[in-house]
């Protein structure tokens, strides 16, 4: 556990950090997110002394650490850095070892944590151990940058925008293997991005600083539903639309309400017109005073409908219905087991309001996950 | 010809007597003006005087301490050869990129694990680039010691000089010139095996 307790940090005239009182807890993907300059890395790189605060106190599971001899707390403490920072004058071995011979391991004991760690990221030892840094990819090269600070099995690992100059597929593998690693080791991390997609993906809890303060720390769910300023909501940008993706999704979200209506008393041949004009293939009758009352479709009207009936007398009272409020799961099921392919929503006093549709479900469903879509 | 070997190699053991001392001093103020600020300025600007004094000057006050001979000489060369050798590796150190040395710290590696592991290897290319400009210098420079009594390829040149004799003079520079080239050839693939793979080129 991390604690931090009023602590400040200047230079010179400017504040960077603002009395930050917080606390991660063991096991935690924590994210520090926040505009440039606003005091991530700083926050970060106070957890293992590279910056010493101005005033306060953090403590490591209740250890002061100004306390502690700062050379000796980095390494029980991962690092990783966006620049990667692997040393061109030793191997991938070399490199990841850095920390056990640090500590003094053995080398029967930091040859097989090196083979380990080379096969949780698919990096086969035979291949890589003895190439340098420079015969990698980046993203091999970040692979190992995160490797090297697993070595010693710190419980804490820091990294600051680790992923933030790699191409977008390379990132997002790595952003899985992490998370995946995360969990398997039970780390925590305490992690710095300005990309609220990677935030959003990767936190447990996340941070979000500005001008050296905390605007909120929540969960990722939190944040989205109820973001506590105004900065937030900007830097979220485009999962603004996701709010409610689990929570208060409702059958509303996903109808689309341009939908054909007609009287009971319609005739055949005019209904059949109708539907052609609108190039659909079934309509929605309603009773005398507006209510729902069935659907026709042209199928029916083909095998059913003769010129000169009204749709009334033969329509299909089968098609499922919800209630506009009925929540998105209940809704989705409703559609999938429908015969016809789509339910009718009805307003609280049974008028129609809407037709749910495979294709306006998928597309309600797109625009909540990756934002408004373009047609 | 053969009264001349001995010379040669008198020559050459001033020069790398005077070079292993000169790259231990050397090295080390380069580390010290690295590691201590205000102090480098100060190293290199003194470093930056000695070479600036004429040889015959230096070489006299070095006379009047370390008297007549080899002595006298071999601390001249040093003085000369201090400032690339000093320059060479502040430098070195200092340009190793700084996100490699925030790496190294936030390791956990100390101040002199750092230098160690990471910033001496990699100024390496640098530093040895000093060394070998230092050493080719000194071979030329130690010429002159035959005017503070030292032995080397100064006296028949000196010699040669006096006589008015052409043949004599080259007698002594030939060797001088050739030398320069086999060392600093020698030099050359000594630091291509030494320069780690992984930070060449
Ligand atoms: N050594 C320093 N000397 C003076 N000012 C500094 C120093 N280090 C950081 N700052 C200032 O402190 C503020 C916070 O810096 P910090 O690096 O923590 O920001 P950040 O949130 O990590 O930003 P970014 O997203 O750009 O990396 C910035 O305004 C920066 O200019
Ligand atoms: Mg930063």
């Amino acid at each position: 556990m991390i604690k931090f307790e009023n602590v400040s940090k200047s230079y010179g005239e400017s504040k960077v950090l603002k009395d930050l009182s917080f606390q991660i807890n063991q096991g935690d993907f924590v994210v520090l997110i926040g505009p440039s300059g606003c005091g991530k890395t700083t926050t970060l790189r106070t957890i293992n002394r590279l910056i010493e605060p101005d005033s306060g106190t953090i403590y490591i599971d209740g250890n002061d650490i100004s306390a502690l001899n700062p050379v000796e707390l980095r390494r029980s403490i991962g690092y990783v850095i966006q620049q990667i920072g692997l040393f061109p004058n030793m191997t991938v071995e070399e490199n990841i070892a850095v920390v056990p011979k640090l500590l003094k391991y053995p080398k029967e004991k930091w040859q097989p944590i090196v083979k380990d760690l080379l096969g949780l990221v698919g990096m086969p030892y035979d291949e890589n151990a003895h190439k340098y840094p420079s015969e990698l990819s980046g993203g091999q090269q970040q692979r190992i940058g995160v490797l090297r600070a697993l070595a010693a099995s710190p419980p804490i690992v820091l990294m600051d925008e680790p992923f933030g100059a790699l191409d977008p597929i390379t990132r997002e593998a790595l952003q899985e293997e992490v998370k995946r690693i995360q969990k398997k080791l039970k780390k925590t991390i305490v992690f710095v991005t300005h990309d609220m997609d990677e935030a959003l993906k990767m936190a447990d809890v996340i941070v979000f600083m500005s001008g050296g303060k905390i605007l909120q720390m929540a969960s990722p769910e939190e944040l989205l539903q109820h973001p506590a300023d105004p900065l937030i909501s900007e830097f979220m940008g485009k999962h603004r639309g996701t709010v409610n993706i689990n929570a208060n999704l409702t059958a509303a979200d996903f109808m689309k309400t341009r939908v054909l209506k007609a009287s009971g008393s319609m005739q055949t041949l005019q209904s059949v017109e109708l539907m052609r004009n609108r190039d659909v293939n079934s309509m929605i009758v309603l009773n005398e005073d507006d209510t729902y009352a069935g659907t026709v479709s042209l199928d029916t009207i083909k095998t059913h409908g003769k010129a000169g009936r009204a749709i009334g007398e033969f329509m299909e009272t089968g098609v499922p219905t919800v209630n506009l409020k009925e929540d998105a799961r209940e809704t989705f099921e409703k559609l999938y087991t429908s015969p016809a392919g789509y339910v009718v929503v009805l307003n609280d006093d049974m008028s129609v309001a809407g037709l749910i549709t495979k294709t306006s479900m998928a597309k309600a469903m797109g625009e909540a996950l990756w934002g408004e879509m373009i047609s | 010809m053969t009264n001349l070997m001995p010379l040669i190699l008198e020559h050459l053991m001033i020069v790398l007597i005077a070079a292993f001392i000169a790259v231990f001093i050397g090295v080390s103020l380069g580390i010290l003006s690295y590691w201590v600020r205000y102090l480098d300025k100060a190293i290199l600007w003194t470093a930056e005087i000695i070479q600036t004094i004429p040889n015959l000057a230096l070489l006299a006050m070095l006379m009047i301490i370390f008297g007549l001979g080899n002595v006298t000489i071999i601390a001249g060369l040093v003085l000369y050869a201090l400032l690339p050798i000093i320059r060479n590796t502040y430098i070195g150190l200092e340009s190793v990129p700084s996100h490699l040395k925030d790496a190294a710290r936030g390791m956990g590696m100390s101040r002199l694990q750092r230098l160690m592991k990471v910033e001496m290897p990699l100024s390496f290319p640098l530093v040895f680039s000093g060394i070998k400009l230092a050493v080719v210098n000194s071979l030329s420079i130690a010429v002159m010691g035959v005017l503070i009594g030292a032995g080397g390829l100064g006296y028949p040149i000196y010699r040669g000089i006096q006589t008015g004799s052409v043949e004599r003079i080259l007698t002594g520079a030939i060797p001088v010139v050739l030398m320069a080239l086999i060392l600093d050839y020698l030099m050359s693939k000594v630091e291509k095996r030494l320069v780690h793979k992984g930070t060449r080129g």
